[in-house]
């Protein structure tokens, strides 16, 4: 099966080609190609031998599978299962055990230099006990699964960033997939969990065009993260006028007010969310009312309180502004002293000068 | 561990704005009590006038023009009140400021639309760039300018031209550019006891001093 095209498996499952470019054209616009451009991709995906993934999941919650295969099929998301000859995977494959590991070890064979590694979660290195599969540590199995990976996606908050795991004081030392994955391309598509369509066009665009997206400066693909979510956000309006929400309750939010002073990071937020949109497209956070948690960005759980205006300080200040102020005083009075031993000195030195001086021609 | 923009507006809001605040803390402390436990020396002389109103007098005759002044140095005037009121405006009366004061202090109060603030940081940055050439090509004020002045002038354009920046996505990604925004604004507040600056505070006891030392010597206002 793993010999198989896309396009013979496709039909195998009995999707119509009617859906099939559907699926292409709405990957097309969602990537901002050129609308000619579904055509193309769908042919490239017709033909293409679908590349075989090795799934890894480190110190994660499965939200990002669920994220992937929590839709209705065949949605666009539904169909990347399609795509992709999944070969390891450990919640969704159905061995275990020495044979899963089987499974991994044949697939890392036959297709070396050649296979998709997605990794979600994060690998801690603080001691190699906390986190293992199959007795091997998260580090040792990356290091050993990227030799043979033609590009590694880095699926979620934890794998592209360190997530929640690396959240302070970080307990297990966990780091990011690129911290380890220095020799392959590394995309990464964070989220807290990513959204299925934007894995769905990752892995679209590399069967398309044989390489990996155009990347940021954090390595995530610019056609989904090149805007922040305030910058697409339909109540961005609101924003500009300054007309906020004051709790979750009130009149604006009851008509939809800008959720800024609640705590929104879309400012600072780079997705998707706002254009693409959550489960086929029917809503997201902030439409259902709810700010922007900025779970695509580094640190978001350590950024200060969900809600909690961004602009506002995310480290007490009554306790070291106090001694501040204490210490300020006790500075101010040791110059004051300084100063007025000094007057006293000068007043002290000041010699009488009498007419006689004056007439003196020295 | 690369430092990612996150990183550093993370660090911006958190630790850096409380440092910020400390020395701004410690230092205002320790420079009003130097200031004004300086003292002056004993006047022994008789006072010329009836003195006693005349130094609160100085504290608001010193908001109008002097006589004659608006002509001959209209920048200075003009441009004095435009800038002030302007960065008073900027700073209080923009949304998320309120909010970070909200944080700070406990409470806030209405802010204005956006596009006002924004048109008011647009006044108020070309005023002073118009006070800096005016401060360059005027031979009286060049001859009296020092390096602190110059410092102090870029320390109060770097908050109004990166919050700007930032608001407009110009030049680098926003978060960045919002990073870099409070960074500076961090860097005006550690600058402020220790520069000029401090006249936000000591402006009005050193007008009533002037006042009240002119009223002795017989000029009161």
């Amino acid at each position: 099966m793993a010999d198989m095209t896309v396009g013979a498996l496709l039909r195998e499952r009995g999707v119509s080609r009617r859906t099939f470019l559907k699926f292409c054209t709405a990957l097309a616009s969602l990537m901002a190609l050129p609308p000619g451009m579904g055509g193309a991709i769908a042919r490239a995906l017709e033909r293409a031998r679908r590349p075989s993934v090795i799934w890894l999941s480190f110190q994660e919650c499965t939200g990002c599978t669920e994220s992937l295969t929590r839709s209705a099929t065949p949605t666009v998301e539904g169909l990347i299962l399609d795509l992709i000859s999944l070969d390891y995977h450990h919640t969704l494959q159905a061995a275990s055990g020495t044979a899963a590991e089987a499974a991994r070890e044949r697939a890392m064979k036959e297709a070396f230099g050649h296979y998709v590694l997605i990794v979600d979660g994060s690998i801690p290195l603080g001691n190699a006990g906390y986190s293992t599969i199959a007795g091997i540590s998260n580090a040792a199995l990356l290091a050993e699964t990227a030799q043979g990976a033609a590009a590694v996606v880095a699926v979620g908050s934890c794998a592209s960033f360190g997530g929640l795991p690396a959240a302070e004081p970080n307990p297990t030392g966990a780091v990011a997939v690129s911290e380890l994955v220095k020799d392959r391309p590394v995309v990464n598509v964070p989220g807290c969990p990513p959204i299925g369509v934007v894995i769905a066009g990752v892995v679209a665009h590399y069967l398309t065009f044989g390489k990996v997206p155009e990347l940021d400066a954090l390595g995530r693909p610019k056609v989904f993260y090149g805007e922040t979510i305030h910058d697409r956000c339909y109540r961005r309006t609101f924003y500009d006028r300054g007309m906020f929400a004051e709790s979750f309750d009130d009149e604006g939010a009851r008509k939809g007010w800008c959720l800024y002073k609640l705590g929104c990071k879309g400012p600072v937020t780079y997705n998707a969310c706002a254009t693409t949109k959550w489960n086929s497209g029917i809503s997201f956070p902030i439409q259902s009312g709810h700010g922007c948690l900025g779970c695509s960005e580094p640190a978001f759980w350590d950024v200060g309180g969900f809600y909690h205006a961004l602009s506002m300080t995310t480290t007490p200040l009554n306790k070291p502004t106090g001694i501040a102020l204490a210490a300020g005083a006790v500075v101010g009075a040791a110059v004051a002293i300084g100063n007025r031993k000094k007057q006293a000195d000068a007043r002290k030195g000041h010699q009488k000068a009498t007419l006689g001086d004056l007439e003196k021609t020295s | 561990m690369t430092v990612t923009s996150m990183d550093l507006l993370l660090w911006a809001r958190g630790p850096g704005f409380a440092a910020a605040v400390v020395i701004f803390a410690l230092g205002m402390v320790w420079r009003l009590i130097e200031i004004f436990s300086l003292g002056r020396k004993p006047d022994l002389s008789l006072p010329r006038e009836r003195d006693g109103a005349s130094g609160m007098n100085t504290v608001f005759r010193r908001f109008l023009f002097p006589p004659g002044m608006l002509r001959r140095a209209p920048v200075t005037y003009l441009g004095g009140y435009v800038f002030h009121i302007g960065f008073g405006v900027v700073l209080l009366f923009f949304v998320p400021h309120i909010e970070l004061a909200r944080g700070v202090v406990g409470f806030g109060w209405p802010g204005l639309p956006t596009p006002i603030v924004d048109l008011v940081a647009v006044i108020t940055m070309v005023t002073l760039v118009v006070m800096l050439v005016s401060r360059i090509t005027d031979p009286a004020k060049r001859l009296i300018s020092t390096f602190e002045d110059y410092l102090t002038w870029a320390l109060t354009l770097a908050p109004l031209l990166t919050g700007y920046l930032a608001y407009h996505h110009l030049l680098l990604p926003y978060p960045t550019m919002l990073a870099l925004h409070i960074l500076a604004a961090e860097l005006l507040l550690v600058a402020m006891p220790f520069t000029k600056l401090i006249h936000f505070v000591t402006v009005f006891p050193a007008r009533w001093y002037n006042g009240d030392l002119f009223g002795h010597k017989g000029v009161p206002s």
